[in-house]
């Protein structure tokens, strides 16, 4: 499933900042620069797009796989469709967007190298956020547990779980790499949803980061 | 079925064609006339409407609500002929989502109507007889031209919104391609960007139906002072089990008898469904113009948006600054859902803002027309951003 619907988490609710927003998500609007043209690939129930018409004046749009989480957002404004991250973003023209977003939705999607291909065909800007796999807390559990881990952030067991791609942060720089991906910026989260020290080393966001967000260009 | 004879609807036809009751009428004269897409004017022609609400100081409040084949302008108070409520109450009013204490509402009959917009059965003024088959054939385009002079007419540059269900979809889609600038935001429900092989079928069957009807006199039925009752009532009943859904019929009929207990091994209406579309049937030919229909059914038939732009539907909305939201069904087999979304990629493929919501429900193509508080919730909230996007002020 690809939604950040309340009824439907690939991720339960992740730390909050002061104003209530979610911490991973004013990090992602805070990487978009003011009135550009955005879409938010999982878009849930609109709350990033929401967001990044009031603090960055985006002209937004949203793809978003669940039924409710579609309707909820057209009703309250937002220019959302309904569809499928792995066969819509096709449709969709070269450059059409600055910045094409998928939060908290990679690990949920059945083939992330399209998609981010994808991505950075259609928008000069791609942004990925996502749970990091191998953050320490999850290694223990895989390690001395010995079974799939559960956390807060990713609660559900392996039978049941709407993510089927997981990665850790480096991993991803593989993606990256495949995908032809230059890395803009970078920037890890902590279980508090504290960025990282930002000159530690990858290894060390690789283990301390619960999760991460990427901006990304074409090479 | 019902009681066929020379009854009194052909008389209600021909008056209301030409001097609606309860309504507003622009006539247009010999200096405006209606250019066809068959390539001859109409001229003089006239355009039926009704309006709720009040035009804001500015002029950008003005929404324009298209009807569907078998509607009409009476959108949101009681109709002449029938004595119902408008057809579209529970979208259009106060308080509703199409909010006339907010916006201006102007619902045209269409081009070859019979509810007071020049059709078939208007009086030609070159002959002084109702026009009949002497009406030429209009397009969906040629009914969205003549609101386009209607506007013109009112004094509206820009629309703030085009909304509509089914034809009133197609209408939506033909103004946003036709006028861009003119439509600020448009709404098409349950519709598509051409009218499929299968619906140009059930079309044809419905237009046979009513042509073999020996009634029909190849059209000159008004002045034999009668009207093809049974065939149009036959070409309803086929059509109104388009609009609906197998699980729809089967959750209000299902095998139930009418009135009766065991079958009476005959051919008189046994089950409930069969008396509820010969009911369907005989209403309808009390208020629609058999003529009408075969023309706008027609209509319908030759709309295809692709064809006006090289078969890319795209370029049909190509830099349009238009906001779309487009509403499909889950049960609608007459526009289904891959049609909506057949819109939906060409709107993206043009870059156009745009918003797509299926609603799941059981009750067919005539959704558009129901109880749907989903879709009202989506209407409601697409106007609603979209007058933020406009500047046009809360309840003005």
């Amino acid at each position: 499933m690809l939604s950040r619907n309340k009824r439907d988490l690939t991720m339960a609710d992740t730390a909050r900042g002061p104003g209530g927003g979610r911490v991973d998500l004013l990090l992602v609007a805070e990487m978009v620069a003011p009135g550009a043209r955005v879409l938010d690939i999982g878009a849930g129930d609109g709350e990033l797009l929401r967001l990044l018409g009031e603090k960055r004046g985006v002209d937004g749009r949203g793809i978003e796989l669940s039924r409710e989480g579609v309707n909820e957002c057209v009703a309250k404004g937002l220019a959302v469709i309904q569809g499928d991250a792995d066969t819509d973003l096709s449709d969709y023209p070269n450059d059409a967007f600055d910045y094409v977003i998928l939060s908290q939705t990679l690990q949920a999607v059945r083939r992330p190298r399209v998609v981010l291909e994808n991505m950075l065909r259609i928008g000069r800007h791609a942004i990925v956020s996502f749970p990091n796999f191998g953050h320490w807390r999850i290694r223990l559990q895989v390690a001395f547990g010995g079974h799939m881990p559960q956390t807060d952030n990713l609660p559900y067991a392996w039978w049941d779980s709407p993510n089927i791609h997981f990665c850790t942060i480096k991993d991803f720089r593989d993606l990256c790499d495949v995908a032809n991906a230059k890395m803009e910026r970078a920037v890890a989260l902590n279980a508090w949803g504290t960025p990282l020290r930002f000159n530690a080393p990858w290894w060390f966001w690789n283990l301390f980061g619960e999760q991460a967000v990427f901006l990304l260009s074409r090479r | 079925m019902a009681e066929v004879g020379t009854a009194p609807d052909a008389a209600v036809h021909s008056r209301e064609a030409d001097a609606p009751r309860n309504s507003l009428v622009a006539r247009f004269g010999a200096d405006r006339p209606l250019k066809l897409d068959a390539g001859v004017e109409l001229s003089p022609f006239q355009v039926a409407y009704k309006t709720y609400g009040t035009l804001n100081a500015e002029r950008t409040n003005a929404v324009l609500v298209c009807h569907a084949l078998t509607g009409d302008h009476h959108v949101a108070s009681v109709h002449p002929v029938t004595g119902k409520p408008g057809w579209w109450e529970t979208i259009v009013g106060p308080g509703r989502p199409v909010d006339t204490e907010r916006y201006f509402v102007i619902c045209p009959n269409v081009i070859g109507g019979c509810m007071g917009s020049t059709g078939p059965a208007s009086i030609n003024p070159a002959t002084g007889k109702p026009w009949g088959l002497d009406f030429p054939v209009i397009t969906i385009r040629d009914m969205v031209r003549a609101q386009a002079m209607l506007l013109d007419e009112l004094g509206i540059e820009s629309l703030f919104a085009a909304v509509g269900g089914s034809m009133g979809g197609m209408q939506v889609l033909q103004w946003a391609a036709s006028f861009p600038r003119r439509v600020f935001a448009a709404l098409p429900i349950a519709c598509a960007t051409r009218h499929s092989a299968q619906n140009i079928a059930f079309h044809e069957v419905g237009r046979q139906a009513v042509m073999a009807d020996p009634e029909w006199r190849h059209g000159r039925y008004f002045e034999a002072g009668t009207s093809p009752r049974r065939g149009l009532a036959v070409a309803r009943m086929g059509a109104h089990i388009t609009y609906l859904s197998d699980a729809a019929l089967h959750r209000k009929f299902g095998r139930k008898f009418q009135d009766r207990d065991n079958p009476t091994f005959s051919f008189d209406a046994d089950f409930e469904v069969e008396s509820y579309l010969r009911h369907q049937g005989s209403s309808f030919v009390e208020r629609f113009d058999a003529n009408s229909y075969l023309y706008l059914t027609r209509a319908m038939d030759y709309f295809d948006l692709a064809a006006d732009c090289n078969g890319v539907i795209a370029n049909a909305f190509k830099g349009s600054d238009t906001r779309f939201c487009v509403i499909s069904f889950t049960s609608d087999w007459l526009f289904p859902t891959s049609e909506s979304r057949a819109i939906v990629h060409a709107l993206n493929a043009s870059g156009a803002r745009v918003s797509f919501a299926e609603i799941v429900t059981d009750k067919g193509h005539d959704a558009f027309l129901l109880d749907e508080p989903e879709m009202f919730a989506i209407v409601r909230g697409f106007l609603d951003g979209a007058a933020r996007a406009r500047g046009l002020k809360a309840g003005s």
